[in-house]
């Protein structure tokens, strides 16, 4: 299939699914947790842009795109915010009482040879 | 001419995610994700999903962004990170990632065609809401009580960051104003709002009939407000505020009345009256804009850090 064919729908659509693997690449290689927030983020921006290409190739009755997907992925938007939001307040809260931002074990006191 | 202009999308989108894996600082990841959240906003207009771009741009890159450079901002002192997988352990987890990746591009080329839609159907019961705004429609009539368990989700991780407070400071205010506030941001403070208030009544009330609504709406309220109590022209409310919780509940609390209502009124839980099926839905959606905006505001301020002045 040549690129020319592809419509806006099915290239962003290919492009969240490329976003949600790099942000699922983030999640798992970075220790630090505020980089894992931030992965997340774009895990989660990922699907919802190949949710969008549903809604997208959903036009019908007039409109661009079909609402319900798109009324969908607003909602989203807002729940995934506010699950940063929560996960960025424990964040603080243990870094205010262990100084660490991982989540690995402390490694001074037991090190331990990676298999 | 516009396909390019969607193929110089992607390849950005593509280069600052993948900025966000390589990118040594934190504060540099966020603001690549800053950037990453406008110009998905711009994608998100490219699949004709203008309310979507409105919500994306204003959290996903805003309100996000501003959450995130704070935190960084405040674990700041940390030591160096620790040290992150081996190439080995790298290698496997791109491999699985790509797995991942290319399972979701076949599922997007394996889309059915004629695809699936429920486009008409909300055309078609549209009349009866007097919206002029399919999502809107969805967010509100159709789908209402999604949105209203949205409502409650956001609460509940509101009383989440709350209760992670140290005991002492349990009902005091949040912490924003920075030690030394620097003039351009006192500047700002005073200059924007009146127009940042402006466009959220305006968003808040062209929702029913245009791109616009809401969560929209709600978050520029809460950046204007956020920008205030920044350069410090206005107190951090404490969390303990009888009038800060009654604005919090007062959208939902709303909401939840006019659901019950539908059972005496229209024959169920969030069923309207055709007749003022638009007065109830904007009356809804002014409380919950006010309510998301306040909601929204004390998530990025964070627990409260200082006692309560009693």
């Amino acid at each position: 299939m040549s690129v020319a064919a592809l419509g806006p729908a099915t290239l962003f659509g290919l492009c969240g699914a490329a976003l949600a693997g790099i942000g699922l690449f983030v999640v798992i290689t970075h220790s630090g947790l505020l980089r894992r927030i931030v992965g997340f983020n774009i895990l989660g921006a990922g699907i919802f842009l190949v949710f969008g290409a549903v809604a997208r190739r959903g036009a019908g009755a007039g409109f661009g795109g079909d609402p319900v997907p798109q009324a969908l992925v607003i909602t989203g938007i807002v729940v995934a915010f506010s699950a940063t939001a929560l996960a960025v307040a424990l964040l603080q809260r243990l870094f205010d009482l262990t100084g660490r931002e991982t989540l690995e074990a402390a490694q001074e006191h037991s090190p331990r040879s990676e298999a | 001419m516009s396909l390019l202009l969607d193929l110089a999308l992607v390849a950005w989108l593509l280069a600052l995610a993948l900025y966000v894996t390589s990118a040594r600082g934190d504060r540099d990841a966020i603001v690549a994700f800053i950037a990453f959240g406008l110009l998905l906003g711009l994608g998100w207009t490219r699949i004709a999903a203008l309310d979507v771009a409105l919500t994306e741009a204003a959290i996903g890159g805003g309100v996000t962004g501003m959450l995130l450079l704070r935190a960084e901002a405040h674990l700041r002192k940390r030591k160096p990170g620790g040290p992150s997988k081996g190439v080995v352990g790298k290698a496997v987890t791109a491999v699985a990632c790509v797995m991942v990746t290319v399972g979701l591009m076949l599922v997007v080329l394996a889309f059915p065609s004629p695809a699936p839609t429920l486009a008409p159907a909300a055309a078609a019961a549209l009349p009866a809401t007097g919206l002029g705004n399919p999502v809107t429609a969805v967010l509100l009539a159709y789908r209402a009580l999604d949105t209203l368990l949205e409502k409650v989700v956001l609460i509940l991780a509101l009383i989440g960051v709350w209760s992670l407070a140290p005991d002492g400071l349990w009902g005091g205010a949040p912490r924003l104003r920075p030690a030394l506030v620097p003039e351009p941001l006192a500047y700002l403070a005073q200059m924007l709002p009146p127009f940042g208030v402006l466009i959220a009544v305006y968003m808040c009330w062209v929702g029913a009939d245009a791109p616009g609504g809401t969560f929209q709406a709600g978050t520029v309220l809460a950046a204007m407000w956020l920008l205030v109590m920044l350069a410090g022209l206005s107190p951090e409310p404490e969390t303990r505020g009888k009038a800060l919780r009654l604005t919090l509940i007062a959208g939902p609390a709303l909401f939840v009345a006019i659901g019950f209502l539908g059972f005496a009124m229209a024959g169920g839980f969030l069923s309207y009256p055709e007749s003022i099926a638009k007065p109830l839905i904007v009356g809804i959606e002014a409380a919950l804009t006010l309510s998301i905006a306040a909601t929204l505001g004390l998530l990025v301020a964070g627990p409260a850090q200082m006692a309560s002045g009693r």
